[in-house]
């Protein structure tokens, strides 16, 4: 046997309609604090948009993990590289273009 | 050690009741993923477009918080994370019981729940446009923005008609391992799309409201 790889992944149908039950109800409660946040006006403008980030930031990580089994295990790594390699390419584009689009607003 | 490779791809596989499917479902698997990724880079592209053109280009036309209206946008989110958990069960009905009808079962009520998020969000469209003159040609934001959402109403409305060919296909050739493993690859598209909803809503929609 090679070591570290589990021989078998199957939790059973009890664990993982289990993993999927906490993924819907962490999504449903994340979700629900967004809507909250934005609809009482609890927090200033600036606070309010960083933890409406983080919150949307932790969903995804949250369906990845309980809805599309993205974990740390080994037999999973090939793909959890994928995606925060895509991870990347998302935030460099994304940030790119806000920082070069904002700058280019300024100096006009 | 066929133990060692089996178990290989993440998420939903096969090994509890079909060894052999699973076994050839790494590859094919992996490249689906790598195929989504790349859906996701254009997701990323047009986000990032919004996001200077939501700020900077209104052009006189409505701003953000004038035409969106949280409680539809609550639905549409409600109604579409149901249906990533139902479709979550229908994988589990494949890889656990074998049992086509409950997979039949749950791919109806996932295609129901998109259904009525393709509904909620056409009539979220239409709202705006007749209530605010809000169309596509009035300004950058707006553009931007139908592009945006109607990009992902495309890959709702694709992914819909993938579930109705899975239903003809698992009617007609029984749970065979190329059915099995196109309902796999099925599931992961919804689950992504639903978390590609989750950038919409929050960097979009509660955004747009905030501001």
């Amino acid at each position: 046997m090679t070591k570290g790889i589990p021989v078998s992944e199957d939790e059973g149908l009890r664990a993982e309609l289990r993993s999927y039950a906490i993924g819907g109800i962490l999504s449903l409660a994340l979700t629900g604090a967004a809507f909250w946040l934005v609809a009482s006006r609890a927090l200033s403008l600036r606070t309010t948009l960083l933890v409406l980030g983080g919150l949307a930031i932790v969903q995804i990580a949250a369906q990845l993990r309980f809805f599309l089994h993205i974990d740390l295990r080994k037999s999973h790594r090939d793909d959890l590289q994928l995606i925060l390699f895509t991870a990347l390419i998302i935030g460099l584009m994304i940030g790119g273009t806000i920082w070069i689009l904002f700058n280019q607003h300024a100096r006009m | 050690m066929s133990d060692v490779t089996a178990t290989r791809h993440p998420g939903l596989n096969l090994n509890h009741t079909d060894r052999e499917t699973h076994d050839r479902a790494e590859s094919v698997m992996f490249g689906f993923w790598v195929f989504m990724m790349s859906d996701l880079v254009l997701f990323a592209v047009l986000f990032a477009t919004y996001a200077a053109q939501s700020v900077h280009g209104i052009a006189g036309g409505p701003a953000p918080a004038e035409i969106f209206e949280l409680k539809s946008t609550l639905w549409q989110t409600l109604v579409l994370l149901t249906s990533s958990f139902t479709m979550g069960l229908a994988a589990l009905a494949l890889k656990y019981r074998d049992d086509r009808r409950r997979l039949v079962l749950w791919l109806l009520v996932t295609a129901a729940l998109g259904g009525t998020f393709l509904y909620l969000e056409g009539a979220d469209w239409l709202r705006m446009a007749r209530d605010h003159g809000a169309v596509p040609q009035v300004s950058g934001f707006l553009s931007i923005f139908y592009a945006l959402t109607g990009t992902h109403f495309l890959h709702v409305s694709a992914a819909m008609v993938w579930i109705g060919v899975m239903l003809v296909q698992i009617g007609r050739f029984g749970l065979k391992p190329e059915v099995k493993l196109r309902v796999m690859r099925l599931a992961i598209l919804w689950h992504l799309l639903d978390v590609v909803w989750i950038g919409i809503f929050t960097f979009v929609f509660l955004f747009g409201v905030v501001q």
